[in-house]
């Protein structure tokens, strides 16, 4: 670890105030990047990963904390830094070439100097052919490789990649993958370290040199998982499945207590705890492969792989059998509870009434109920919303009363009418 | 095709509540109009008009004249648009301020304040240059709003990420405006900068054709042309006259627009490819021609390169944390002024306004509900036949192809043109000015409202017509539950501008001297006429006030739930 430090990022909060009301995207955040490391930020939608992302780039300034580069602090956007984005941003109205051109300009490149750097570059990542063809002809993997280049074109010492394989088809994504494996590790790029923010674990497995694990409510760091593993890496290896296990694990956390489980209701002080948004017939799929499994035992890994969806729905999946109580999580591996064999087991008509007693349980939902039961006419959702935004930023507000609606309307004990946008308690059937 | 039709709508305004910003905003207008009228009350008692030649021989030089107070108003709008749609949008706070605004501004009918406007001008500037600058600013307030609203809309909906790289990759203010703001804002620009043409062209032609008693302030262009041809019925003057119109407007919709919109289509945001994108000749023969594309290479190229460096040492590139904007001494000393002034102006007027009496504020009341039934009826009979001609269109390929091109430079020909005709033909028939008032009405809205049943047509799913097969709907059953709700949110759009356009033509349409005789019918835009005729500035400020008023509680009450009823359950995409 002798290598020169890049980037420091101390203490760094990112609080948004909207009248009275505070929230906490991220908090304490300490991170070190040195030149040569390849480090990758994992976590959970919401975990303010990519706030993150922002504020190392010098897009996004932090509430408290600092953040050094080189040592010095940077007071806007960091120009050595740059960003290959997830929708790629590229502009549609200038050709592949002239998107490349435009940062090369923006830098005060002659001309012809201009048009020289971008051919090599293109010629690189293989579009060579492709200049005067518009974003629009490209295919997403093509689109992204033009994003690669316009941030390979100002020479940056710090790449940051924000989710840039996650809009891309599965071969296209690997290609890709691999592609920047191949550029990262020749080492004639001027380019000293790459930080990667990632929803999807094996491809931060398959990259990174060191994972960083981050949680959300408040968006924080983990953990810190060193990657030994050897350049190229394969999925298959034993050592690999073991690496990605760990990082799962970490993730998926372990089931505590209920009543820390659960969290408080809204408005009550402690944290409320949102629910994950989440497919419910594939959360009853995902019970169903653990049943299948030896002791109704399943390693998550395993069963993302297995129902081919990505870690990020995998986590919000166990997330929500976890709260539910049907299943408790430890060392990323996942285990039904007797209340999740019972809803495996029986009729899909009859799990209704099961899901419907569960969520009952959870404070958010035992506080709405509450609330309906004292207004006969329902509630409007506007209200209801307001009420949440107390205890979530207000979009987080809106997304969590929509969850709370699916669900709810799954278990048949809440029914919303969009015309008039009254939530009422479902008549008992 | 569809998607862009769509767009040939103004802007619309975010429709809000009405809020506290807003009766300070007409008062803001109150006191403005005060000053106009006590100014207005020194112009010159006698003014002399321009010899207007019927000489068809004229027509080029006057045709000339017209389009250059378009261009010079057009130009002065596009300035407008940037910067108020920047600073409202670039701040919350001023957005707040900004927006409702330029929100009334726009329902304003502009025709209630040209008198003000004139009078006021001719008594503190030479005559000649008070009468241009009238007509200049008359046409800027016809074209400037919907620019403005389009520029902001797109200002707030560029993606998070296309800005975030265009500061990662430090484009100054100037590459900025030209690679993010100005391209992703063009296709809206574009298609308003047509609207806007059509609402200059309407305005345009009652301000060259305006003349109270001895004051004559009249300019010379096509627009008193053919009102001078009509009142002298020359047949032949007349022909030329619109023809030459007709002309300048079908030219300019092929070499300017048309072209313009083939460009533009180079800066949709989606990235798929359009299957029928708009078309040009002009624009096809100007990109393959050999010589245009060397002098691109040779000269607009190097140009451009050493205009693009000028500009960005001179606004050079802000690297540091953009600092919350905080209200200077001076930005706060000219808010304390303003602020004053429209005190002081609102004072006044209040006192302006008690000249008025009770007797008259309800006519005015009587009056605003008369020309409420007129512009409903207009709206009504332009649904009668917009929306089954319009479907019958928007479901044949072929004839959309055809027809939508024509019926977008119909509506671009301005109905003011033609009143001094409706006039002639139809004065001596009994009822007949109340007739010629509603032509003018539906003249000026139903193709706007055609246009858009088109395209509502056009825009059903295709499975959608196959399932009402499917399932055998027809006639009524198949109009109630298929084919109505899908045109709502269409008919919804174009009936704002339809309303709007039809107030407005009130004043013009309900009140009229031709030759030396005046005509009138009940309204509240004949209320406004006279007074501006007989120099009742306490009435006629009365009045614009209760239209204005009026407009701004119908769009908000009716127009504002209907579209928004429109935009959250009908919509198809």
């Amino acid at each position: 670890m002798s290598a020169p430090t890049l980037l420091q990022v101390k203490d760094v909060s990112q609080i948004y105030k909207t009248g009275a009301k505070a929230f906490t995207a991220v908090r304490g955040i300490n991170l070190t990047i040195h030149e040569g490391d390849f480090v990758a930020l994992v976590g959970p939608s919401g975990c303010g990963k990519s706030t993150l992302l922002r504020i190392i780039t010098g897009l996004q300034q932090a509430s408290e904390g600092s953040v050094l580069y080189r040592g010095k602090q940077i007071k806007g956007v960091n120009p050595q830094a740059t960003i290959v984005f997830q929708t790629f941003a590229l502009f549609p109205w200038l050709t592949v070439q002239q998107n490349v051109e435009i940062a090369l300009k923006a830098r005060g490149v002659a001309p012809v100097e201009r048009r020289e750097r971008a051919n090599a570059l293109l010629d690189r990542v293989g579009l060579d052919g492709f200049e005067t063809a518009y974003p629009r002809e490209l295919s997403g993997g093509m689109r992204q490789k033009v994003g690669f280049a316009r941030a390979m074109a100002v020479e940056p010492e710090l790449l940051c990649l924000d989710e840039p394989f996650s809009a891309l088809d599965v071969l296209s994504a690997e290609a890709l993958r691999s592609e920047l494996m191949a550029l990262w590790q020749s080492g004639d790029l001027p380019i000293k370290a790459v930080l990667l923010v990632t929803h999807n674990i094996e491809e931060a497995v398959m990259l990174a040199g060191r994972v960083v694990v981050m949680e959300k409510e408040p968006g924080r760091i983990e953990a810190e998982l060193r990657n030994p593993l050897a350049y190229p890496r394969t999925p298959k290896a034993a050592e690999f499945v073991m690496m990605v296990d760990r990082v799962y694990g970490t993730l998926a956390g372990t089931t505590q207590p209920e009543h820390v489980e659960m969290g408080t209701a809204p408005g009550q002080p402690g944290r409320t705890r949102g629910l994950p948004e989440i497919n419910i017939n594939g959360l009853a799929r995902m019970l169903e492969f653990i049943r299948d499994n030896p002791n109704h035992k399943a390693d998550i890994y395993d069963l993302a792989r297995e129902l081919s969806i990505d870690s990020e729905e995998a986590i919000a999946l166990t997330e929500a059998a976890e709260l539910l109580g049907f299943a408790v999580i430890s060392q990323g591996d996942i285990a039904l509870t007797q209340t999740g064999t019972t809803f495996v087991e029986t009729t899909t008509l009859d799990r209704k009434p099961l899901f419907a007693a569960r969520i009952e349980r959870i404070p958010i939902f035992k506080w709405l109920l509450d609330r309906l039961d004292s207004a006969p006419g329902g509630e409007q959702w506007e209200d209801i919303v307001e009420e949440l935004a107390k205890d979530f930023p207000a979009e987080e507000a809106e997304h969590q009363l929509d969850i709370i609606v699916t669900w709810g309307r799954y278990g048949e004990i809440i029914q919303y009418d969009d015309n008039d946008g009254v939530i009422s308690r479902a008549a008992a059937a | 095709m569809l998607r862009l039709t769509r767009i040939f709508a103004p802007a619309q305004p975010v429709l809000r509540r009405i809020s506290g910003a807003d009766a300070v905003v007409v008062l803001g207008i109150a006191a403005t109009l005060w000053a106009l009228a006590k100014l207005a009350a020194q112009a010159p008692t006698v003014i002399r008009g321009p010899d207007i030649s019927l000489d068809p021989n004229a027509l080029p030089l006057y045709a000339g004249l017209s389009i250059t107070r378009m261009l010079a108003a057009y130009i002065l709008s596009l300035i407008f648009t940037f910067i108020y749609g920047y600073y409202a949008a670039s701040d919350k706070r001023r957005e707040r301020i900004l927006m409702p605004i330029l929100d009334i501004l726009q329902s304003i009918p502009i025709l209630a304040y040209l008198p003000v406007v004139v009078m006021g001008l001719t008594a503190v500037l030479p005559i000649g240059f008070a009468k241009e600058l009238s007509a200049v600013l008359l046409i800027f307030t016809g074209q400037a709003w919907n620019l403005t609203f389009s520029w902001y809309q797109s200002l707030t909906t560029i993606p998070t990420e296309l800005r975030e790289a265009s500061r990662v990759f430090q484009l100054g203010p100037w590459m900025r405006f030209k690679t993010l703001l100005l391209p992703f804002g063009a296709i809206g620009l574009v298609w308003n900068s047509l609207m806007s043409w059509a609402g200059g062209w309407f305005a345009l032609m009652v301000s060259e054709s305006f003349s109270i008693g001895d004051k004559d302030y009249r300019l010379p262009g096509i627009g008193s042309y053919i009102q001078l041809a009509a009142k002298e019925r020359n047949v032949t003057a007349i022909t030329w006259g619109v023809l030459v119109l007709l002309v300048v407007i079908v030219g300019l919709d092929q070499f300017v627009w048309r072209p313009m919109l083939a460009y533009a289509d180079k800066f949709r945001l989606d990235m798929v490819s359009s299957d029928a994108p708009i078309t040009s000749w002009v624009y096809n023969a100007f990109m393959t021609s050999r010589i245009v594309r060397r002098i691109r290479r040779r000269i607009i190229r190097p140009v451009t390169e050493a205009i693009d460096s000028r500009l960005k040492q001179l606004f050079p590139v802000r690297m540091d944390f953009p600092q919350p904007i905080r209200p200077s001494l001076i930005g706060k000393f000219v808010m304390g002024a303003i602020g004053t002034l429209i005190v002081v102006g609102v004072w006044e007027g209040i006192r302006f306004l008690g000249q008025v009496s009770l007797n008259d504020w309800g006519h005015f009341l009587l009056g605003l509900i008369a020309t409420f039934l007129r512009v409903i009826l207009a709206l009504v009979i332009a649904l009668a036949w917009t929306i089954p001609v319009g479907v019958a269109i928007g479901t044949n390929a072929r004839l959309a192809r055809i027809l939508q091109p024509l019926s977008q430079m119909a509506a671009s020909f301005p109905a003011t043109a033609l009143y001094p005709l409706f006039l002639v033909g139809l004065l001596h028939v009994r009822g007949g000015l109340e007739l010629a008032a509603m032509l003018l009405m539906l003249a000026g809205t139903q193709w706007y409202l055609l246009f858009n049943v088109m395209a509502g047509a056009q825009a059903v799913p295709q499975d959608l017509k196959y399932t009402a097969q499917l399932m055998g709907l027809k006639g009524w059953q198949k109009w109630s539950t298929f084919i109505l709700p899908a045109l709502f949110p269409y008919i919804a759009t174009g009936a704002i501008t339809a309303s709007g356009g039809a107030w407005n033509a009130s004043i013009l349409a309900e009140y009229t001297t031709f030759g030396n005789t005046k005509y009138s019918t009940y309204g509240i835009g004949a209320m406004i006429a006279r007074a501006q005729d007989k120099n009742q500035y306490p009435q006629l400020m009365a009045a614009t006030l209760a239209m204005v008023a009026a407009v701004i509680i119908v769009n908000r009450l009716v127009w504002k739930r209907l579209y928004q009823t429109a935009e959250e359950t009908y919509r198809m995409d």
